[in-house]
């Protein structure tokens, strides 16, 4: 049960020697010293207090000796304590930065294809709660090393003392050991439950509020405020059955000292007796089960935390682990212009589902518009996303210039490549940021013309700072249209070989989407777009007509709308509804 | 939010009064839980009295160690030991037992509270933020209430124990502890300053990283596109490190700041060695109580108990501005008002069948904006279908928010069937009115769970009877699994349009009398969309119908069509009437749409 915390912990020694070791002889000092502190204490009663009452008379220079010794010892546990919890908070914040960009990194380098199967909430708990989850235990472990340390220092010096005594520690020791083992082999489970539940509740918080419009809506508050509760009630009773556990122990560690301390006060009385021992050595061992019982259940502390230390570290290797990133080639494009886009026998499926494109052939050649045309749920999405290399087909291939986007290096894809999708994501960014996005070659002058392009300009010139103003997260500052204009200035800056608009004008006004149109047409570049509006496809040298997953015609507008009856009814939906 | 935030010390007492206000089941059976609390803290003075009793009257008794004494007291002390450690093991049960079952309570109403807020709160509110009110804020209120608030209760009992038996023993001696710690009490008060600052730091710290690495998630698809992983990894690693160094500054204070108490210990210590041994010695009986070597060693053992609270008050210091950060948070929720609120018993039924629509000079601006719709006046009799056109920002889906009130107006009044909307009791309201929004959000479910979302009492059968009437058992046949079909998160395993199709299914099982389409076929392809558009207009006959349209083809279907420009309504009547004056505003709308869409 504990194997995979302690493998956990073994690894955070490795990734941080130096802090662990920082920590742990920090630790040590202190579980030496608050041994020694014991003894002084014992032998500032025993030697200075005991003698000076029974003769009448204070020795100055002991009570000041043992003054001085007092403070000293203090002094070097404070140095310890500083040593043992700044080198775990290091040791801690250091290993959480670690693996957070360890984390962040591979969901960067994971394809389109692994990020559809995961939930946002589920990722971003990976990096932020996990991670956190994973070296929280790392806070006590220092002070665990440290307090087993202590146990053994505190043998050593009971057997230093007196036999007999020692023999007393000797019982103490291992059930108060054995008391945290047990603890945390009884607290692992509940805990591991209510982890499961607080995400299940946040879960549901989650998509609640996420669709509170509808909720709202359809008046279903109540339905909705119920399948919480439930929720929420279980995590309730799954933290109380956590409770009854962690309730016990404590007090239990609390009081086991204590009652070694009494049964010192009886051995040592009978050890006394038979003159093998002073009173200065009974204080001396009592004084030492009050201050031990402290650092001991750090002990416990640690133990109790490494289940849910490991559960954390599992889902995080889990991401760690996750394989499937893209293998990029090393070519590159020749020349800047406009390139030749040709799908060449493509299929392609979402994984574990059934195909969805199915040989899929067509071609854009350099600086023409071929629209992409077909009904809801066709697979129109799904050749954009292909075109750009998002994902990779299942057979066939999708070539630039001839070229394999495979073996394209994965700058010279980016570069050669622009997608504008149906839903466009804006970066908590100004303008500017959000036009050029950090490439290199875009300045002022090719953000504005892009701008431009995008019938952008105009309300971006409106904006308090122009292009550097900031537009909040997700863009939350502008309006749907204005996110797909900016969106699409944000394509035409990196003038791509290849541009597709996956629907990207949807949330334009029907004038200001006209006059994008004929700037992309007099810019000339190559252009692959999906849409519905005739004026869209008019724009176009080439029609593909789809259904269900197949290219069923090709052609011009005026050909297709002659010869394929599908085609026809879809692009004079309105005449006919007009009609 | 954040300017209260940095005021953490200033309110702290009021958040904590307010926060537990807001939990009467907290604060039920709080006083045994406190009695059992002061049993329990009894046990930890037990042992240095027994030592003091053990030492003066046992193994220092005149005439050689008295082991039957020792006995004597030792058992006592353990029988009375035992007792305190079950005292504090029902304290312990009690207190979890209460701050769950309160904190489960808070959980759900805030949850419910969010839930009345109206759209322009939800909206204010970024959603993860609304989230972590019903989670991780309430979440550290509990931890703050079983770990740090314990503490804080055990110590305060801790300390006035220890000081009632220091007292008992010698007030100069207790004098003396207290004013070896009085140095802390200053500089801990400073420090708390300080770190309540860098706590905050913190605070942003995690948000700003949080932000970032979201960004990186959802915007997957643009990171790739544009091969811009470096930037955006170098955007995380700022944020990650700002977090690291944020993080260990607050701590390497908090532990600086603790040290005083160890320290004060120590000098405690000495202080009470010195001054006991020199006035049990040389003094008149320690100021008239006998200071014996016992009571001196005692004195050494509560020492420890005195600096323990004190320690852990320092250490939970986090907690407690966490939990009251967080309570904080959750009350701010509870706090903002529903100003869309529902009447209740005190509103009325609408009245039965099909409802008329009338806006009396309505208007509404965004709070702190300008008018977005400036004295609107317009009456739709009962089962007509009007559409509602006007370019983007125009001002019409302001007009649907206000007409299925999740907003009220700023000025004007909204009435439904006579009734102002009001006055219109929400049970009812939801009911009979039903608005299908643009964005066609889907539950993690089935479809047909999505479709019966209104009315869970719906078979399988009659969710597939609704999509067939709509004209969309083709598309329902080709999913996968059908019905069973899952739809998954935010039903992102459909593409939008198809979303729509299952929204606009949902909204036609809810069988309203007046049904308002907010754009609720955007992204449908337009054969599917005039396929809808009639089958609507047969299953909606006999009620009341708003569509809030971008694409006209709407519009030349309705009974009659309402034009907003700017806020105002600038033109109403059929389509062909509209058509007439070739200067207005829907001409100019129609000519460009026709241009877009004419396919010869």
């Amino acid at each position: 049960m504990l194997g995979p915390g302690l493998r956990v912990l073994a690894r955070a020694v490795r990734d941080e020697p130096a802090m662990f070791t920082f920590g742990v002889l920090g630790s040590a000092l202190f579980a030496v010293m608050t041994v020694a502190s014991a003894y002084v204490v014992g032998a500032v009663v025993g030697r200075v207090a005991v003698p000076s009452f029974a003769a009448h008379h204070v020795a100055a220079g002991g009570l000041a000796l043992g003054a001085a010794a007092i403070l000293a010892v203090a002094i070097l546990k404070v140095v310890g304590i500083f040593g043992r919890r700044l080198g775990a908070g290091r040791m801690q914040f250091n290993l959480e930065a670690r693996y957070r960009r360890q984390v962040t990194r591979r969901y960067l380098d994971l394809p389109v294809a692994w990020h559809q199967k995961h939930a946002t909430g589920t990722l971003l708990s990976n990096a932020n709660a996990d991670v956190e989850a994973s070296w929280y235990p790392i806070a006590p472990f220092p002070f665990a090393v440290g307090a087993l340390v202590m146990l053994v220092a505190a043998v050593v010096s009971l057997f230093l003392v007196d036999w007999v005594l020692a023999l007393v520690g000797l019982a103490l020791f291992p059930l108060l050991f054995g008391v945290n083992v047990l603890f945390s082999r009884a607290i692992a489970p509940r805990v591991a439950r209510a982890q499961q539940l607080r995400a299940e509740v946040s879960a549901v918080a989650h998509e609640s509020f996420d669709g509170a419009l509808v909720v709202k809506t359809m008046g279903r508050e109540e339905a909705e405020t119920r399948r919480f509760a439930e929720r929420s009630e279980a995590l309730r009773d799954a933290m109380i059955s956590v409770g009854r556990v962690r309730g016990m122990f404590d007090p239990v560690l609390d009081g086991l000292p204590s009652l070694g301390t009494l049964a010192v006060l009886v051995v040592g009385g009978l050890r006394m007796r038979a003159g093998a021992i002073g009173v200065s050595d009974v204080v001396s061992v009592s004084f030492l089960f009050t201050v031990l019982g402290f650092p001991v259940t750090a002990i416990g502390y640690l133990l109790g935390e490494l289940p849910r230390s490991a559960a954390g570290w599992e889902r995080v290797s889990r991401v760690l682990g996750a394989t499937g990133e893209m293998d990029y080639g090393a070519a590159h494009r020749t020349g800047t212009g406009p390139a030749v886009l040709r799908f060449d026998g493509v299929s392609y499926g979402y994984e574990g589902g059934p195909e969805v494109l199915h040989d899929v052939t067509f071609e854009v050649p350099a600086g023409r518009t071929v629209a992409l045309v077909g009904p809801t749920g066709s697979g129109k999405s799904t050749i954009g996303s292909l075109a750009v290399r998002l994902v990779d087909p299942w057979a066939g291939t999708v070539s630039l210039d001839g070229r394999d986007l495979r073996t394209l290096a994965a700058d010279a894809l980016s570069r050669a490549t622009a997608l504008v999708p149906q839903i466009p994501f804006v970066f908590d960014d100004t303008v500017r940021g959000n036009v050029t996005l950090g490439r290199h070659g875009i300045g002022d002058a090719e953000v504005w013309s892009a701008l431009r392009l995008a019938q952008a300009d105009g309300f971006v010139a409106a904006l308090p700072e122009s292009v550097g103003t900031h537009v909040g997260e997700r863009g939350a500052t502008l309006s749907g249209g204005q996110r797909q204009r900016l969106t699409l200035a944000r394509a035409l800056a990196g003038n791509p070989g290849v541009l597709v608009l996956d629907d990207a004008t949807s949330a334009v006004d029907p004038r200001v989407e006209a006059a994008i149109l004929d700037s992309l047409r007099s810019a000339g570049g190559t252009v692959l777009v999906i849409a519905y509006r005739r004026a869209t496809i008019a724009l176009a040298d080439e029609v593909v007509y789809l259904e269900q997953g197949r290219v069923l015609a090709r052609g011009t507008h005026a050909e297709l709308l002659a010869t394929v009856p599908g085609y026809a009814a879809l692009v004079t939906a309105y005449d006919e509804a007009r009609a | 939010m954040s300017g209260t935030e940095a005021g953490a010390g200033h309110g702290a007492w009021n958040t904590l009064r307010r926060g537990l206000a807001l939990s009467p089941r907290l604060r039920r059976g709080l006083p045994v839980t406190v009695a059992l609390g002061l049993v329990g803290t009894l046990g930890k003075v037990l042992v240095p009295v027994a030592v003091q009793q053990g030492l003066d009257h046992g193994l220092r008794a005149a005439g050689g160690p008295d082991l039957h004494r020792v006995v004597q007291i030792v058992s006592v002390t353990a029988a009375m030991l035992v007792v305190t450690v079950i005292c504090q093991y029902w304290m312990n049960v009690r207190l979890y037992i209460a701050s769950e079952s309160s904190l489960a309570d808070v959980r759900t109403g805030t949850f419910r509270h969010i839930h009345d807020l109206s759209t322009l709160h939800q909206q204010a509110q970024r959603r993860g933020s609304l989230v972590s009110r019903v989670t991780t804020d309430i979440d550290q209120v509990s931890q703050f209430l079983q770990h740090g608030g314990v503490a804080v209760l055990l110590s305060v009992c801790q300390v006035l124990v220890t000081t009632a038996v220091m007292l008992a023993y010698s007030w100069v001696l207790t004098l003396v502890v207290y004013l070896s710690f009085a140095p802390m009490v200053f500089a801990v008060r400073w420090f708390q300053r300080r770190l309540t600052v860098l706590y905050a730091d913190v605070r942003v710290a995690v948000g700003a990283m949080l932000a970032a690495i979201a960004e990186s998630v959802v915007g997957a698809t643009v990171i790739r596109a544009y091969g811009i992983r470096d930037r955006t990894a170098g955007r995380i690693d700022e944020t990650i490190e700002a977090n690291r160094r944020s993080r260990y500054r607050s701590q390497r204070l908090a532990v600086f700041g603790s040290q005083f108490g160890e320290l004060s210990a120590a000098v405690a210590t000495a202080s009470v060695v010195v001054v006991g041994v020199l006035l049990g010695v040389g003094g008149p009986g320690g100021l008239g109580q006998p200071l014996t070597v016992g009571r001196i060693t005692a004195f050494l053992f509560l020492v420890v108990l005195f600096v323990q609270p004190v320690q852990l008050v320092s250490e939970v210091m986090n907690e407690v501005q966490n939990a009251i950060a967080g309570w904080r948070r959750v009350l701010d929720i509870q706090d903002t008002e529903p100003d869309v609120a529902d009447p209740g018993f005190a509103g009325v039924p609408l009245p039965e069948g099909p409802l008329d629509v009338r806006f009396d000079a309505v208007s509404f601006a965004y709070p702190g904006g300008p008018e977005v719709l400036s004295t609107v006046d317009f009456q739709i009799p009962a089962r007509q279908r009007v559409a509602v056109v006007g370019e983007t920002g125009s001002g019409k889906t302001t007009l649907a928010k206000l007409l299925t009130r999740l907003m009220d107006p700023t000025q004007g009044e909204v009435r439904l069937g006579g009734h102002p909307l009001t006055g219109v009791r929400f049970d009812s309201l939801r009911q009979r009115v039903v608005m299908v929004p643009q964005d066609g959000f889907l539950f993690d479910a089935t479809v047909a769970d999505n479709v019966r979302f209104g009315r869970p009492d719906l078979t399988d059968e009659q969710v597939r009877a609704a999509f067939a009437r709509l004209g969309l058992a083709d598309w329902l046949a080709a999913l996968p699994a059908g019905l069973a079909t899952r739809v998954g998160e935010r039903g992102e395993a459909l593409s939008v349009g198809e979303r729509q199709l299952v929204a606009l299914a949902r909204a036609y099982v809810a069988d309203p009398d007046l049904l308002v389409l907010d754009e609720a076929t955007s992204a449908v392809d337009p054969a599917t969309e005039v396929r809808l558009q009639r089958t609507l207009d047969t299953v909606t006959r006999g009620r009341t119908t708003v569509a809030i349209a971008h694409r006209l083809s709407t519009a030349e279907g309705a009974d009659e069509v309402i034009v907003v420009d700017r806020g105002r309504i600038v033109q109403r009547g059929p389509h062909a009437s509209l058509l007439a004056d070739a200067d207005s505003v829907y001409a100019k709308l129609y000519a460009s749409w026709l241009e877009q869409t004419r396919s010869a």
